[in-house]
């Protein structure tokens, strides 16, 4: 369903993405980790086009990502995105969070609109949060209405761009809790995280970045195990 | 290295700002009485100044220039009629000033390399030359060009002499809102549009809205530069009077209380909107 190819970037002379090679089959989920400033999020925010790629091809769902806009805001309503910052507007309420994207894109009445936002704050589990501005949220609240808030769109794929770096431990299990919920509901998932503990149980490949490149992509049970590259093994032991 | 600044004494060993509160030397009505006999003083010396050089005060004459009453029917003096133009005229003005403040923040914040060359130039082109070199720049070579008639010149010159100020209020305001926000409604599939008048502006227009209402009122005053080519506003009008009356002392001191009044009601309007749109 998603394909990179050869993808390579640049800020400037650094060169944060090195001829990424990746494909992501429909219901997979995959787990990107790797130290900071290993092009994991630049990497993800490619298949949406939040940053544009310099060399190789973005294909989603058949259709290459390129300068075109019309067809550009098409694809990104079929991705959702989740930010390590949250990012919900904070001039609406939680529902008009939820609701602003299906009647400005999807074109959806208020009403249904309503109804479809209810019943996924009910899956993230802040239905009685609805009626509140995102600031008298807690982190993690805040981040499951934004995770409420990209599954209202009905994407057929999620991504996680360090989805529980800006909470403390007991919101990052309420977040990954959902998150587990939602691999559980097949939705096909690319998720930038340190949370091992997720990544073993929840991916069905772990892939392992460093210097702008993807060094390996295995199964959980291999990659942490008996992983190939020299620079996995010492990211492991310095995590684990 | 240490800096002059690391060396002052630490806040703690400062007065703080309550510490002498009980004194009486701050009390609130010693401050009371000091600022009453220094407008006392001042109004002291501007009267005797008067009185010294022989100016004879005629308030008497002044209303007649606002309103007269003949016959039992009300009949608005030229005053009146002058603020009603400068009404006019800043009204307009405010109407054309944000249409090209949005423009101009607009193209300077598009993907447009020429937009952006020509915002850029006009910001930097209109706030570096006087306001009055532009009025005449208008009013005798625009003007003539375009055939527009005076009181047009003045609402084009004025509007885009503010517009260039609006234009960096409003472009400060737009970035003021977090490139988050942006990317999380372009990832919902927000078109460019949208995200404005969705995401954007609801948060940006709050934070606009105080130095907005500055150039506004900056509008209301700079609208008197107009009088130099002859469209009868408020200035006009009062100079004219002058003219003809000797007058000055008291018709400006009422043109300017005018002024004042107008701009301080706008103030007060902008307050409430402002704690409107906040709430």
């Amino acid at each position: 369903m998603i394909e990179l190819d050869g993808v390579s970037k640049w800020f400037g002379a650094f060169q944060v993405l090195r001829d990424v090679r990746l494909r992501v089959a429909e219901g997979e989920r995959i787990v990107i980790c790797g130290p900071s400033g290993s092009g994991k999020s630049t990497l993800i925010r490619c298949i949406n086009r939040l940053e544009e790629h310099q060399e190789g091809r973005v294909v989603f769902a058949g259709r290459e990502l390129g300068a075109d806009a019309a067809g550009l805001t098409e694809v990104r309503r079929e991705i959702g995105m989740v930010f390590q910052e949250f990012n919900l507007f904070p001039h609406l309420t939680v529902l008009e969070n939820c609701m602003l994207g299906p009647v400005r894109v999807l074109g959806m009445t208020p009403a249904d609109a309503r109804e479809r936002a209810m019943e996924f704050l009910v899956r993230v589990r802040i239905p009685e949060q609805a009626g509140k501005h995102p600031a008298q949220l807690s982190g993690g609240q805040q981040q499951r209405a934004a995770i409420a808030r990209s599954l209202c769109m009905r994407p057929r794929v999620m991504l996680f761009d360090e989805p529980t770096s800006a909470l403390d431990p007991v919101m990052i299990k309420e977040v990954l809790d959902v998150m587990n919920d939602l691999a559980q509901s097949g939705m096909t998932m690319i998720v930038v995280t340190h949370e091992m503990g997720f990544a073993r149980t929840v991916a069905d490949r772990v892939a392992f970045m460093d210097e702008g490149s993807i060094v390996e992509c295995l199964p959980p049970d291999r990659f942490f195990t008996n992983p190939a590259d020299e620079r996995t093994k010492r990211f492991l032991s310095q995590i684990l | 290295m240490e800096s002059p600044r690391d060396r002052r004494p630490p806040d703690s060993r400062r007065p703080s700002r309550d510490a002498g509160r009980s004194r009486w030397w701050n009390a609130a009505w010693l401050d009371v009485l000091q600022f009453t006999v220094f407008v006392a003083g001042l109004l002291g010396l501007a009267v005797s100044g008067a009185i010294g050089m022989g100016y004879n005060w005629q308030w008497y004459r002044v209303p007649e220039y606002l309103v007269r009453i003949v016959e039992g029917e009300l009949l608005w003096g030229p005053l009146a009629h002058g603020l009603l133009v400068t009404l006019e005229l800043t009204g307009w003005s405010v109407l054309v000033t944000l249409a090209i403040g949005l423009a101009a923040a607009l193209l300077r914040l598009s993907d447009s390399f020429s937009g952006r060359i020509v915002a850029k130039v006009y910001v930097e082109a209109v706030r570096s030359t006087p306001l009055l070199i532009q009025v005449y720049l208008f009013y005798f070579v625009l003007g003539p060009i375009l055939g527009l008639d005076r009181f047009w010149v003045g609402v084009l010159a004025l509007s885009i002499f503010e517009g260039a100020f609006a234009g960096e209020v409003i472009r400060a305001g737009i970035l003021s809102v977090r490139r988050g926000q942006w990317e999380a409604g372009a990832s919902l599939g927000l078109s460019r549009r949208q995200l404005y008048r969705s995401v954007v502006l609801p948060q940006a227009v709050p934070l606009m809205l105080p130095p907005l209402t500055g150039i506004v009122i900056s509008l209301v005053r700079n609208s008197a530069i107009v009088s130099v080519i002859a469209v009868f506003d408020l200035t006009t009008e009062a100079r004219n009077i002058i003219a003809e009356t000797f007058l000055s002392f008291e018709i400006w001191i009422t043109v300017a209380a005018i002024y004042l009044a107008f701009t301080v009601a706008l103030s007060v309007a902008a307050n409430r909107l402002e704690h409107h749109v906040r709430a």
